[in-house]
């Protein structure tokens, strides 16, 4: 087997003047979890529909398990799973037989599908919900057998869409579990696509952060951190109850200050540079009369790299349309939608 | 992937869909009901035979006494003076009643009138004369129509026909001449037998209207709303044809239409008294062909929509006029020039027109061989444009 997964080269997708993929070029390598993480409209979706065939290149290509997209069509499909954004099963059928219907469609043999089903179903503990239909199944369990659908003709390459879109904290660790399993064990390469920063940090091999169309970064989770680090850029994290606008525009508007961001009513992150980054901070804080509580130097995380390489925030729409998302309630308050 | 994994898939698509159908509580009892209340309403609603004109007509007089003697040679010229004033009729003259009746059959005349051969003797001797009519009862309007036309010339000339008589035999006792005031016995009688009644007009038009229209409104619906709910990507990330997609979505509509054309038939034979002359499998036959004709537009339609929402409202815009070009509700003969045109170019009006002929008057493959090339020719180029636009659309 070719040790390269999926090979994009100046991949674009127009919709009539609108440009959603803007030339994309990437490697992903057998046996590892790719992601891609942007903020809603940044063309994950696009592109992974792209690479599963339901939508042609304007521009470019790509190969997927060793066969173009555009020319192998139906190999490319013999070897891929896809867990979409929305789930791809019916409602009045039950889970068996959705699973029955897919299999079928794969061509696998009616034995060894009868317990392909079986043992993924034991998988996912959900054997005993096997007879009811899915449209009685809470949205958790929906995805339980959403992703088994994806896996029921052993795929090379499985795509998994934002397979945690809208699941409680429980489902969404099972799903995670569950994805790392699929690699581990039967080392298939997944792409996953998410704006869930923490999803992305431990499921990950690799990140490609996108934004607009475009690659802004691509690289393993503790390098793409090591771009703050290694450029002399601190994250302070405030926490000052007495919070001004005032108070935030003189802090951005000192000279080591990259951005200020304010996550809830009292705590601001800022991301400043310098060694007196700190001291600065405090200085102007304490002139304009602010009280804090605490200070503290953190670990940047993924949103601080997104910010810092696009300049502006992943999460601006994202609590519109996701209201379970976790980590919600931190960011949640500040909404503000993102033009074009 | 061979032709016979291609139909496999086809057939798995079209057996999920059904389930989908099947348990859908709501859906079943509107399955059930649409046809019901078609029937019901049209039936009630339509039967009337105002604003015809130029109804071809045959016309045979077989009366032995012609000449300056005959009645019946009075008895015409009084229908063509009264016919002249109302224009209602377009009369012209046949040999015998075997002529009147193939006339009908191969639809060059809607109806006939047969003068008996002792129209004159009868008369003369008082006795009743007879003048039959005969109607092609795929059209009953026409039937009341001639109807009414004859007792108007009946009552005109029945007057002078008593006096004439009374003339001519001046020792007959007075009861006969009274008998002669209304000296015709006018009988109805269809190319086959049974009673005419506009169920039976319409049964098969509802049933053709019924079927086609379930598919041309079902299978938009159906691709749309998978595509909006995201499942076809589920199909279409899997190797399967795109055609077998279609396939199973065309054969899951077709079933559902043609259990609903089947629920008109019955209920036409039991709720309706319609009597089904011609072989029921042709009927299911046509039905099926009557599909084939339409499906292309369907996915044509499917095609160049993106939403539901969009299709149907196409959809219905499409349909309801079709309806009633196509003949469902009135002969496409009484229509105005330029909506028989229309009808022309319409699939539906070559379904009804073959059903009509073989449930009413119980023709076989020979005497619709022309509307089931017509449906055919339709199926095959609507389809093939339908494949090229599908294709496309897919790739969106
Ligand atoms: N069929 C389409 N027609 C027109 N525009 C489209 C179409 N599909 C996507 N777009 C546009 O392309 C852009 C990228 O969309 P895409 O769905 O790929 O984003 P995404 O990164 O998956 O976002 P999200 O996080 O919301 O899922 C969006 O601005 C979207 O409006
Ligand atoms: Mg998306």
């Amino acid at each position: 087997m070719d040790d390269i997964a999926i090979k994009a080269t100046n991949l674009v997708k127009k919709f009539r003047d609108f440009v959603a993929v803007d030339h994309l070029s990437f490697e992903v390598k057998t046996g590892e979890i790719f992601g891609f993480l942007g903020p809603n409209g940044a063309g994950k979706t696009t592109t992974i529909r792209m690479l599963c065939t339901l939508s042609g290149p304007t521009q470019g290509s790509a190969t997927v398990a060793g066969f173009d997209i555009a020319h192998q069509g139906d190999r490319v499909r013999e070897h891929i799973g896809l867990v979409s954004e929305k789930m791809i099963m019916y409602d009045r059928l039950t889970a068996h037989e959705n699973l029955r219907l897919f299999g079928e469609l794969y061509d696998i043999p009616r034995n060894a599908l009868r317990e392909r089903i079986d043992e993924l179903l034991k998988v996912v503990n959900m054997e005993k919900w096997a007879d009811q239909q899915i449209g009685t199944f809470s949205t958790g369990m929906k995805q339980r057998i959403n992703v088994i659908r994806a896996l029921l003709n052993e795929p090379e390459i499985l795509f998994l869409d934002e397979p945690t879109l809208g699941l409680d904290p429980q489902s969404t660790n099972e799903i995670r579990d569950f994805t790392r399993r699929i690699n581990e064990d039967a080392g298939t390469t997944i792409i996953l696509t998410t704006h869930a920063m923490a999803e992305a940090d431990v499921l990950c091999d690799r990140i490609s952060i996108v934004d607009y169309g475009k690659i802004v970064a691509l690289d393993t989770p503790s390098n793409l951190k090591k771009v703050i680090t290694g450029a002399d850029t601190n994250v302070i994290e405030l926490d000052v109850p007495n919070i001004t606008p005032t108070l935030i525009s003189d802090i951005q508007s000192l000279s080591c200050t990259q951005t200020v961001t304010a996550e809830d009513e009292t705590h601001i992150r800022v991301h400043a540079s310098g060694d007196e980054a700190c001291d600065n901070v405090i200085d102007t804080v304490r002139s304009g009369a602010g009280q804090i509580r605490s200070i503290h130097n953190v670990e940047p995380t993924l949103e601080d790299v997104f910010l810092y390489l696009t300049g502006h925030e992943v999460r601006e729409q994202v609590a519109d349309k996701v209201t379970t998302q976790e980590g919600h309630s931190r960011h949640g308050s500040r909404v503000r939608s993102r033009i074009r | 992937m061979g032709v016979r994994s291609g139909i496999r898939h086809a057939l798995w698509i079209a057996w999920k869909d059904l389930l989908d159908i099947s348990r859908n509580r709501m859906g079943l009892v509107m399955l059930i009901l649409m046809p019901l209340f078609m029937m019901g309403m049209v039936g009630y609603i339509f039967p009337s035979n105002s604003g015809m004109s130029n109804v071809p007509v045959a016309l045979a007089n077989l009366d032995a006494v012609q000449g300056n003697a005959s009645l019946s040679t009075k008895f015409v010229a009084q229908l063509e003076a009264l016919n002249n004033k109302t224009g209602m009729m377009d009369l012209s003259t046949v040999g015998s009643a075997a002529d009147v009746k193939s006339n009908i059959q191969n639809g060059q005349q809607s109806a006939g009138i047969i003068i008996g051969s002792n129209f004159t003797s009868n008369l003369n001797s008082g006795k009743q004369a007879d003048v039959t009519i005969v109607n092609d009862q795929s059209n009953p309007q026409t039937a009341s129509l001639i109807q009414t036309q004859l007792t108007q010339v009946i009552e005109q000339m029945g007057t002078q026909t008593a006096t004439y008589g009374l003339n001519q035999t001046y020792k007959t006792p007075l009861n006969y001449s009274l008998a002669q005031v209304a000296p015709y016995n006018i009988q109805t009688t269809g190319i086959v037998p049974g009673q005419t009644n506009y169920f039976e007009f319409v049964a098969p038009g509802i049933m053709g209207m019924v079927v086609m229209m379930s598919l041309m409104t079902g299978l938009p619906h159906a691709i749309s709303f998978e595509r909006e709910m995201g499942t076809l990507d589920g199909m279409l990330a899997a190797p399967v044809h795109r055609m077998s997609i279609l396939g199973g979505k065309v054969i899951a509509q077709t079933t559902r239409g043609m259990i609903q054309g089947i629920i008109v038939l019955t209920l036409s034979i039991v709720l309706f008294g319609v009597v089904v002359q011609g072989s029921i499998a042709l009927i299911l036959g046509i039905l099926l062909l009557g599909v084939f004709s339409l499906v292309g537009l369907g996915i044509l339609i499917t095609s160049f929509t993106s939403t539901e929402e969009t299709a149907t409202m196409i959809m219905m815009t499409l349909t309801f006029p079709m309806m009633f070009l196509s003949g469902v509700f009135f002969p496409i003969s009484q229509m105005p020039q330029f909506m028989q045109v229309i009808a022309q170019f319409l699939p539906l009006t070559y379904a009804i027109s073959a059903l009509r002929k073989v449930v009413v008057l119980g023709v076989g493959i020979p005497a619709i061989s022309t509307d089931i090339i017509i449906l055919f020719g339709f199926g095959i180029v609507l389809l093939s444009a339908a494949l090229l636009a599908f294709e496309r659309a897919m790739k969106r």
